[in-house]
């Protein structure tokens, strides 16, 4: 019963998603086309080129045409899954996108994961006993995280960790050069050498992924443990906790079971807000670490006034982003029954 | 009136953060007004000579790649940076309001429509907006500036949106339409004016998140370009030297940040026990 109803708000939620879809990729078309360098002057072997082969190469890449016409043209071919070619890789985009995918989303979900296991005992300590110690430390953390850019915090993780201390590997890209080739399965590095056994492997990926997911987690903890404080003390302030605490449940219990479980929807809500964070700050991120991921991919196509490339860049942004809420839509559903019944 | 003073004074007292808050902003505000007179150094003239010194006494920040002094690069960045903040949010906060209010004022089709835009436009990754638009836009001060105070907007035009909802129907607004003021008249002279103070609260928190903003993009290299100082570039320029261990190169430009940040966040929660203590967490 209940998963019928989930079904049905997820294919409403779907149909609803395609207005805003098709506006993201009509608002990044018209964007791209105001960029003010001309990709075909860009693109010729040199700066001797002729206006014959600038021409040439204007009429291959259609920007002779008329912009509506080019506007047609690009949804037919986003619609048949065709996303251009990148001028600087020579690789059509939907490809290059594919191969660093995995390596944008293991870095945002495990950094996610991370800031989950810091934000929320942080915020449940806090919310245990308000105007403590604990409390006003939880506070000063949250408050010093969110003042401290992703790309400063980075940085300066790199200098203690890599150069102080030596702990971590050398911060440049998802494996070290002189390691073994990674089996290409998922594309994901952590499932890939757990799916083939080798746990040097995982080891060695892993130690790459921790400071940037560190970087990142630290950046949204804030909000994240804020709104749990929050969440927490309002459960805690209700009836059904007095009542809990009355009949002799223990502490323990009535904090991780009731409470916890109640205090979860606005900690969900604020997931998908922190998630569009993520994803933003990915690109310093990953320009910090040189990690390949999408992020530094779009930065370079930007910066080279690639079209096709920063397009689907944020068309799989957008897509990545309506997939997150609708999976937080059905963990809503799963937390709070009554959500779905509505 | 004086209950309000009375009340922030309480405030002040009990909470001597805002104001340390207040007085950082201040120490900021006075750097950017008289940075060429504070600066102990030409913020752009090179000496090879003393390249990549540590912090001294001499130069309290230490020198970067072509010598030139670190502190007083800071002073003349926080013009800059607080300019593009300022100007950024004074924007978005001024064609908000006023999008917003009408909104809310008006109601019907119009107001659903901005609201389904408003939605679209926040759901959206913003920090990657701004960087198409830079990029979109050219390289310059300015577009930074409009792609800042575009993707703060939408907050702007919800925020103003949602308080003159629930006011228009209030008393004394239906008596200044009795008393013959015109819808616009209503709007400008008597709705915005009154939800100006909780508006200022989310001006301050925005400004920290717009210093943030512009100080990102031009650490990827859109919009402030190599030679003028700004905290952001000067972190990008630096970070080739972080594993030489010269880490001054970066860490005082993100202690200025962080500092500048800091402080708007903590006016912000500051102003908010101030104008609105219902919200007070």
């Amino acid at each position: 019963m209940v998963w019928r109803h989930i079904a049905g708000r997820i294919g409403r939620r779907l149909l609803a998603c395609l207005p805003a879809l098709l506006g993201v990729v009509v608002f990044t078309f018209l964007l791209m086309r105001v960029l003010p360098g001309d990709p075909a002057v860009f693109f010729t072997s040199g700066p001797n080129a002729g206006q014959e082969e600038i021409d040439q190469l204007r009429g291959k890449l259609g920007l002779d045409r008329p912009i509506p016409e080019q506007l047609v043209r690009y949804l037919i071919d986003v619609g048949s899954g065709n996303l251009g070619r990148s001028l600087t890789t020579g690789q059509p985009v939907i490809s290059d996108l594919r191969e660093r995918l995995p390596a944008s989303l293991e870095l945002t979900l495990c950094a996610l994961v991370l800031a989950l296991g810091l934000a929320l005992p942080l915020g449940m300590l806090a919310a245990m006993r308000p105007g403590s110690l604990v409390d006003h430390a939880v506070r000063l953390l949250c408050t010093l995280g969110v003042c401290v850019p992703t790309f400063v915090s980075g940085l300066l993780l790199i200098y203690v960790f890599y150069l102080k201390l030596g702990w971590a590997p050398d911060p440049t890209g998802r494996m070290d050069i002189f390691a073994a080739t990674p089996p290409d399965i998922t594309g994901f590095l952590l499932i890939d050498f757990a799916i083939v056994g080798d746990f040097a492997g995982w080891r060695a990926a892993a130690a790459q992924l921790v400071l940037p997911a560190l970087t990142m987690a630290l950046f949204v903890l804030a909000p994240l443990a804020r709104m749990t404080r929050a969440a927490m003390l309002a459960a805690l302030g209700s009836d059904f906790i007095r009542t809990a605490r009355s009949i002799g449940l223990s502490r323990w219990r009535v904090m991780a079971v009731y409470a916890l479980h109640n205090a979860l929807l606005p900690v969900l809500t604020i997931i998908g807000i922190v998630f569009s964070t993520m994803l933003g700050a990915n690109v310093l991120v990953e320009k910090v670490f040189s990690w390949p991921g999408i992020g530094s991919y779009a930065l370079d196509a930007l910066l080279a006034s690639d079209y096709a490339p920063v397009q689907g860049f944020v068309l799989l942004m957008a897509l990545v982003f309506v997939m997150v809420n609708l999976v937080i839509d059905i963990l809503y559903g799963i937390a709070d029954p009554r959500v779905s019944v509505e | 009136m004086s209950a309000t003073l009375h009340h922030a004074g309480w405030v002040l007292r009990s909470n001597p953060v805002t104001a340390i808050a207040a007085a950082g902003m201040l120490v900021l505000l006075a750097l950017g007004v008289f940075a060429p007179w504070v600066m102990p150094y030409n913020p752009i003239a090179s000496d090879v000579a003393i390249a990549l010194q540590a912090p001294s006494a001499a130069h309290w920040a230490g020198t970067d790649q072509l010598g030139r002094d670190i502190f007083s690069r800071l002073i003349a960045a926080t013009r800059l940076d607080l300019a593009i903040a300022a100007s950024a949010v004074g924007i978005s906060f001024v064609a908000g309001a006023v999008i917003g209010s009408f909104c809310g004022y008006r109601g019907g089709r119009l107001d659903r429509a901005v609201g389904r835009v408003v939605d679209v436009l926040m759901a959206f990754p913003l920090f990657v907006l701004a960087m198409a638009m830079v990029a979109a836009l050219g390289n310059r001060v300015e577009n930074i500036v409009i792609a800042t105070a575009v993707i703060n907007l939408p907050f702007y035009i919800r925020f103003a949106r949602a308080e003159v909802n629930v006011r228009r129907d209030a008393g004394w607004v239906e008596a200044a339409r009795a008393g013959g003021e015109g819808h616009l008249s209503v709007v400008l002279r008597f709705l915005l004016p009154n939800i100006l103070p909780s508006m200022a609260v989310q001006i301050s928190l925005n400004l920290g998140w717009a210093i943030l903003n512009a100080a990102g993009l031009s650490f990827l290299g859109l919009g402030v370009v190599a030679p003028t100082p700004e905290w952001g570039i000067m972190v990008a320029e630096g970070a080739r030297f972080i594993s030489a261990g010269q880490w001054w190169l970066v860490g005082f430009p993100g202690l200025a940040l962080m500092l500048a940040v800091l402080c708007f966040n903590l006016l912000g929660d500051g102003l908010r026990d101030i104008l609105d203590p219902r919200m007070r967490t």
